[in-house]
């Protein structure tokens, strides 16, 4: 990560992004720019750099925040209408900890209403385009975060991830894209969309970066009671321990370069004990684009031949996971946006007499149809007599789920599959066709519901010159062994 | 027919915990500016997640053991779904499905058992004042914690169910988990009731009575409620199942308008609570900590004072743990003057030489314990009096001092009241006995002089004849002349004794 210095100022670095968001100004990715806040920031680092303070590990580095994180620099909108004119008082821990080390936000950027959708379509402020084809979506709902990566914008951007927003839009882009495990960052101050599945997590260029970002935004947070006790830089302490013979020989482990796991390091010594890495083939059929699974089978054949092992799954209970999604999380959508209802700040619907009708005027006017359509399920799936028969069943294949990956995990370390079955489509292709939007996420949400941790490696291009990205995934709280994995193969299999 | 009635009753209780269930703001708004205790958890921001606090925890655990329940080591929370503006999420924070507080039972003073079913910890709502055309909202009592009782239809009259409501409420005083101030809403009632013919198994169409908070306004609404439905029942109709509203004005249950629609909660458990574990340990140690409840207090003065009176002074805690106080001091003042300890501000613990009591010491409590009832209760703030009680050293001075005779019955209840003046505070019950004159002469040498004075006094001749003739009751007179002379500080059966020595 490039991190201002003497010789390269940050407000230098904060001008250039500014400068390269306004020439992309036509992508749409951007809700809202933080000029003057970002400028004011730069120049108090630049003047700590010059008195010789120190500076945090990510002095003056520009980012894009997504915009749904609470902050009081600018308004929160979440690209949804009924948020319209709020400004947050308070910030997310995410965010409070990644300025704590100098970077600065730049711009809000585009998503979904609310995080609802796949392909940042469905925002109140328009598409955002794919950044190597404008006339195809972003994917989403973190499709601004992405693109801004991918476009050289920033170095990093923020993002959310329900049942896909980060990894599938990184596919879609060609970026680096990571979910953590359920509860390693803080959700405190993000606008929450599922609380059970939302996490939060990054784009970056390189996993190095997403390692740098992890340790420094992970973490129990008292305001989060659902975060877990930290584990990430704890990780890595006993790694150290453990391994104290070749702490000499390796670099720093604060800063930008990686130290190795043990897992990691096992791999590299010896060739014989390389990482076992699960293909599901129940994943590969028809419906996931040829050339995919092409790219899938490529990147086996790498890792094999640098001495891993794949190894064939079985995994058959995936195929509930999008009817189990799609009940829990309308669900909790449902229930999480019941606080929009224009009594205490957003927008409020002024032609109601009464009261019913100031709720029913403020959320009609205020929600998008992709909004509405969730809370309609997430109330039906939630009414009496129902509950049973659809949450309580779901919650039931979430557990199943959960047990699938755990057996699966007693084969493989990590496991392989597509992030979504097909690469950037059109704008407008899908946007009025639900099923096959929610048939999008169709890989990405098991994780989700079991809590598990996935990263997109961009691997290369589609004949049409679009991306298209793997899913790497590990068990919970393999997150550093994950990032470490994916540095190593990256070197390693590079096409 | 005759009809047998069946009452199940839900209390809810605010805790009077320092900050609220969900968030680290002040919950104590009373007295403070409307919106002034609001964290933006409790205001709903997007973003905000809840917080627990963990005294709302132990002061579940205290509330259930003081009615006898199990305390559950798992627990968890759900939400309960309505929009309202008095709920600012859209949805309270309940448990519906597991409860911390299982099964229990509170005992009546009639020593009828009503069983408890659960209770559990939730949220309070805010609160909406209407004008002709708009509503103001205030949150300052979004997710002040309560707890809600529910009891079992184990109550068959208002009687009861106004004993239940008391007892519950003194339950929760004793347990020190609430302010216990019913007119503002401290604990609140919803009376459930239904009449099945005598001897009937299945139970009637029941009415729910809600948001009753008085003892008396449960009783009464329940008088008329089996009112209402005996003639509806006698008419031959049936009973509607409804929420009615109480009129206190009018002594009436009124149909609240119906929804047109049942209501849904869709109730659904919360992600963002992990659910509550409690060790064994911790619920011990928790439960340990319970004071003494009524029926100790029952218990251990019975015999010592009348059970009426003790069901009087019952209604206040503070005053029954000053009793104790007192009883416990007694009994070591046997030997050890000094071993308990108080922090009473400014009377100080003396450590003076130790007297013989002549009296057995359950004689001074009764003798407070009827001050206390006699005098102070019948004043009209005596709610004000009990927040600042006397020291028990003043009391027990007192109480020795009228033993001694050194105050008459009179002067006992005079000094008594100054003991609870803020002027006279602090500044011990025989200095203020002094200063208002009012310890009685018992020196007979000192009392003979002034017997002798009143003698010589040419106005006390003729009574005195009288006297000497056979009229007892011109004492009466003289004894209103020594006490006169004494400046009312002779012990008057004494100066009678004297009297009728040097008139014999």
């Amino acid at each position: 990560m490039k991190t201002a210095n003497k010789t390269v100022s940050a407000e230098r670095l904060v001008k250039d992004a500014l400068e390269k968001a306004k020439f992309f100004e036509d992508y749409h990715i951007f809700t809202s720019l933080n000029e003057e806040g970002a400028l004011k920031k730069a120049r108090e680092i630049d003047a700590k750099i010059k008195k010789g303070e120190k500076v945090g590990r990510l002095a003056g580095v520009p980012y894009a925040m997504k915009d749904n994180f609470l902050s009081p620099e600018g308004e929160t909108t979440a690209a949804a209408h009924i948020l319209e004119g709020f400004t947050a008082p308070v910030t997310a821990t995410a965010i409070k900890k990644l300025e704590a080390e100098g970077a600065i936000m730049i711009g809000r950027t585009n998503m979904d209403a609310f995080a609802h959708g796949s392909s940042t379509e469905n925002s109140y402020f328009g598409p955002t385009s794919n950044a190597f084809d404008k006339k195809r979506v972003a994917g989403g709902s973190s499709g601004g975060s992405a693109v801004a990566v991918a476009l050289d914008i920033v170095e990093f951007a923020t993002g959310t991830d329900t049942g896909g927003s980060i990894r599938q839009p990184a596919s879609f882009n060609g970026v680096y894209g990571f979910k953590p495990t359920f509860g390693t960052i803080s959700r405190y101050g993000v606008v929450a969309m599922a609380s059970s599945t939302d996490c939060i997590g990054f784009f970056t260029k390189a996993p190095e970066d997403m390692d740098l970002l992890m340790s420094i935004a992970s973490g129990q947070d008292p305001k989060d009671l659902t975060t877990l006790p930290d584990y990430y830089n704890i990780a890595e302490a006993d790694a150290e321990s453990d391994d104290s013979r070749h702490a000499s020989s390796r670099p720093s482990s604060r800063g930008s370069s990686l130290t190795r796991s043990p897992l990691v390091a096992k791999c590299l010594e010896s060739s014989n004990s390389c990482a076992r890495i699960g293909v599901i083939k129940d994943f590969d059929n028809e419906s996931v684009d040829p050339e995919i699974r092409q790219a899938l089978k490529k990147k086996c054949d790498a890792l094999e031949k640098k001495g891993h092992k794949v190894v064939e799954l079985s995994m058959p209970n995936l195929k509930y996971a999008l009817a189990a999604y799609y009940i829990i999380v309308p669900a909790e959508i449902a229930s999480n946006l019941s606080r929009y209802d224009g009594i205490r700040y957003g927008f409020r619907s002024n032609e109601s007499t009464d009261l019913t009708a100031l709720y029913s005027n403020t959320r009609s006017e205020g929600f998008m149809p992709e909004n509405k359509r969730r809370i309609m399920i997430g109330n039906f799936v939630l009414s009496s007599g129902f509950y049973d028969a659809y949450f309580l069943k779901a919650a039931k294949a979430r557990t199943l789920i959960i047990k699938e990956y755990e057996k699966a995990f007693s084969k493989c370390d990590f496991i392989l599959t597509p992030v979504s079955p097909n690469l950037a489509f059109k704008i407008g292709e899908k946007v009025n066709d639900p099923v096959s939007m929610y048939l999008e996420d169709v890989m990405s949400v098991p994780l989700n519901l079991a809590g598990i941790p996935g990263l997109t490696i961009p691997v290369g291009k589609a004949k049409s010159g679009l991306p298209i990205g793997l899913q790497l995934i590990g068990p919970r709280r393999s997150d550093k062994s994950l990032l470490e994995f994916a540095k190593e193969t990256e070197c390693s299999t590079a096409a | 027919m005759k009809y047998t009635p069946t009452i199940g009753i839900e209390c809810h209780v605010q805790l009077s915990t320092k900050t609220k269930l969900f968030s680290e703001v002040d919950n104590d708004a009373r007295g403070k500016e409307p919106n002034s205790c609001v964290s933006p958890v409790d205001y709903a921001l997007p973003g905000m997640l809840p917080r627990l606090n963990g005294e709302a925890i132990k002061y579940a655990i205290r509330a259930g053991r003081a009615m006898n329940c199990e305390i559950n080591a798992f627990s968890r929370f759900d939400r309960k779904h309505y929009f309202y503006p008095d709920s600012p999420k859209g949805y309270q924070i309940t448990q519906f499905y597991q409860p911390i507080i299982g099964p229990g039972f509170v005992e009546l003073p009639s020593g009828t058992k009503i069983r408890i079913e659960h209770a559990h910890l939730e949220g309070d709502a805010g609160k909406l004042t209407h004008f002709s055309n708009y509503s103001l909202v205030d949150l300052n009592r979004v997710d002040t914690p309560l707890i809600e009782i529910v009891s079992m239809p184990d109550i068959h009259s208002p009687k009861d169910a106004h004993d239940y409501c008391k007892e519950l409420w003194r339950l929760m005083c004793y347990a020190e988990v609430t302010y216990g101030d019913l007119f503002n809403g401290n604990m609140r009632f919803d009376v459930n009731i239904s009449l099945a013919p005598e001897g009937a198994k299945e139970l009637g169409t029941r009415a729910e009575i809600k948001n009753l908070n008085s003892f008396r306004s449960v009783e009464r609404a329940a008088e008329y409620e089996i009112k209402r439905q005996t003639r509806i029942l006698n008419a031959g109709e049936k009973v509607v199942q409804e929420t009615r509203g109480w009129n206190d004005a009018t002594g009436e249950t009124t149909g609240q308008r119906s929804k047109e629609e049942a209501k849904d909660y869709r109730y659904m458990p919360e992600p963002d609570l992990p659910p509550i574990n409690l060790s064994q340990e911790f619920i011990d140690a928790e439960s340990a900590k319970l004071p003494m409840m009524p029926n100790d207090y029952r218990k251990k003065f019975e015999g010592t004072l009348k059970p009426d009176i003790l069901e009087i002074l019952l209604d206040y805690p503070s005053l029954m743990k000053k009793l104790d106080q007192l009883a416990t001091r007694e009994d070591a003042s046997e030997g050890l003057s000094e071993v308990t300890t108080e922090n009473e501000g400014a009377s100080p613990v003396t450590t003076g030489a130790s007297d013989p009591s002549p009296r057995k010491p359950s004689s001074r409590v009764s003798l407070i314990a009827n001050l206390f009832t006699s005098v102070l209760l019948a004043e009209e703030k005596s709610a004000e009096y009990l927040n600042d009680l006397p020291s028990t050293n003043d009391l027990k001075d007192l109480a020795e001092m009228n033993e001694k005779k050194e105050l008459s019955s009179t002067a006992t209840k005079e000094v008594f009241l100054k003991l609870f003046d803020p002027q006279m505070k602090g500044r011990g019950t025989k200095t203020i006995a002094k200063e208002l004159g009012l310890v009685q002469e018992n020196d007979l040498g000192a009392l003979e002089k002034i017997v002798d004075t009143v003698l010589a006094k040419p106005e006390t001749q003729k009574a005195q004849a009288d006297y000497k003739a056979g009229e007892q009751k011109v004492i009466g007179f003289l004894v209103g002349q020594v006490m006169k002379a004494s400046r009312g500080k002779a012990n008057p059966s004494a100066v009678q004794e004297i009297l009728r020595k040097k008139l014999a």
